[in-house]
């Protein structure tokens, strides 16, 4: 775990900032798709021990839903958008006028809306981050799973698992007012990013 | 279901248990549960492998319990120790899954199922029967062996709850 234990705070904030901008862009996304005002927590970066990567959004077992997309270029990772069940309906009877209370579960049509609007988002994300840095991200194609946190976070741990036991990850919160709607984007580089990250924006690391 | 004596194993964790304690590992992903248990000394042991080999091992101090070729021989070793006799040992694992579907999958995104080969691998260097597996598919799961009985319950998000 050398690689990390070594960023100096100045390194973290640096990273604050990066999800600063891309989730800022990927909020007023969100917005404009739902025409309402959304609010963004400051971003957090933290090394986390595998075991509490998923605690952030409740828990190994807590069931989400997610859409994931590998982060291909200069700066390779991955990236989750995890919205609780509540929030995705509250999204779709929003966005689509759908109203899917009364079954449990999700239609193929509702899934296929979310996976779409994680899309628009992890897009705008990673666009102004790539103008912000000038390295190339480009986004795989999206795939939306509804499942145990736990199990959905690990796989984008995977790359971690071969230098330690813990995973550096920035992590930003959406609200949209009352609290009715709460997203959360982990955007986690993999190891060898950093350095070209901090190379893009003049941050000089030895 | 009962929660005594209940022995939480994390990711890239293994332990034992003995005397009717429950060994339990939650959000199973590409990860493979793997659990050993031997129904005479009735002892029972789970690791939450989560990378098939640790020749890709790029850290200094390797965690044992990450890697099926190095969990399952720290598993054995760990049982011997609380009395079981791993000739009478039986496996039983679940998990390797493959989250999420990409066209054109490099071999990383491909953990799961390497992940439930490298586990077959050395459980068969051990001389080690599998007698149940629920591995694969595209969906997370949480496990519980109970060391009083060897049975492995399996939950899940779409299929809910099954013991094998």
């Amino acid at each position: 775990m050398s690689l990390f234990s070594r960023f100096e705070a100045f390194e973290l904030d640096v990273l604050k900032e990066v999800g600063n901008i891309g989730a800022g862009n990927a909020a007023t996304a969100l917005s404009r798709l739902l025409d309402k005002p959304v609010d963004m927590a400051v971003p957090k970066v933290s090394l986390l021990p595998f075991e509490e990567v998923a605690n952030r959004v409740g828990g190994s077992e807590q069931v989400v839903i997610a859409v994931f997309l590998r982060v291909e270029g200069e700066a390779p990772g991955n990236m989750f958008f995890i919205i609780q069940e509540q929030s995705a309906k509250s999204l779709l009877s929003q966005l689509l006028a759908l109203r899917p209370e009364e079954q449990e579960g999700y239609s193929e049509m509702e899934l296929s809306a979310l996976c779409e609007i994680g899309n628009i988002l992890a897009g705008s994300y990673l666009s102004s981050l790539a103008d912000f840095t000038h390295l190339t991200m480009a986004p795989s194609v999206p795939s939306v799973a509804l499942d145990m946190a736990g199990a959905i976070l690990s796989y984008g741990l995977v790359q971690y698992g071969e230098m330690g036991d813990s995973a550096l990850l920035i992590e930003t919160t959406f609200l949209e007012d009352r609290q009715e709607l709460e997203g959360h984007f982990f955007l986690i580089p993999d190891p060898e990013s950093f350095n070209k990250i901090f190379k893009a924006l003049g941050v000089t690391t030895e | 279901m009962i929660e005594q004596n209940l022995v939480k194993v994390g990711m890239a964790d293994l332990n034992i248990a003995v005397d009717g304690a429950v060994l339990r590992t939650t959000g199973l992903g590409s990860c493979v549960g793997l659990t050993l248990y031997d129904p005479v000394s009735k002892v029972a042991g789970m690791a939450h492998v989560m990378l098939p080999t640790s020749d890709i091992a790029r850290e200094s101090a390797i965690n044992v319990a990450k890697y099926a070729d190095t969990a399952i021989p720290e598993l054995i070793g760990r049982m011997k120790d609380a009395g079981a006799n791993m000739r009478r040992a039986i496996a039983k694992m679940a998990g390797g899954a493959q989250m999420f579907a990409f066209s054109g999958q490099s071999d990383s995104m491909r953990i799961g199922p390497r992940n439930v080969e490298s586990c077959l691998d050395m459980l068969a260097k051990n001389m080690i029967t599998v007698i149940a597996q629920d591995v694969g598919g595209n969906y997370g799961r949480t496990i519980e062996i109970d060391s009083s009985t060897g049975i492995l319950t399996i939950k899940s998000v779409q299929l809910g709850i099954k013991e094998i």
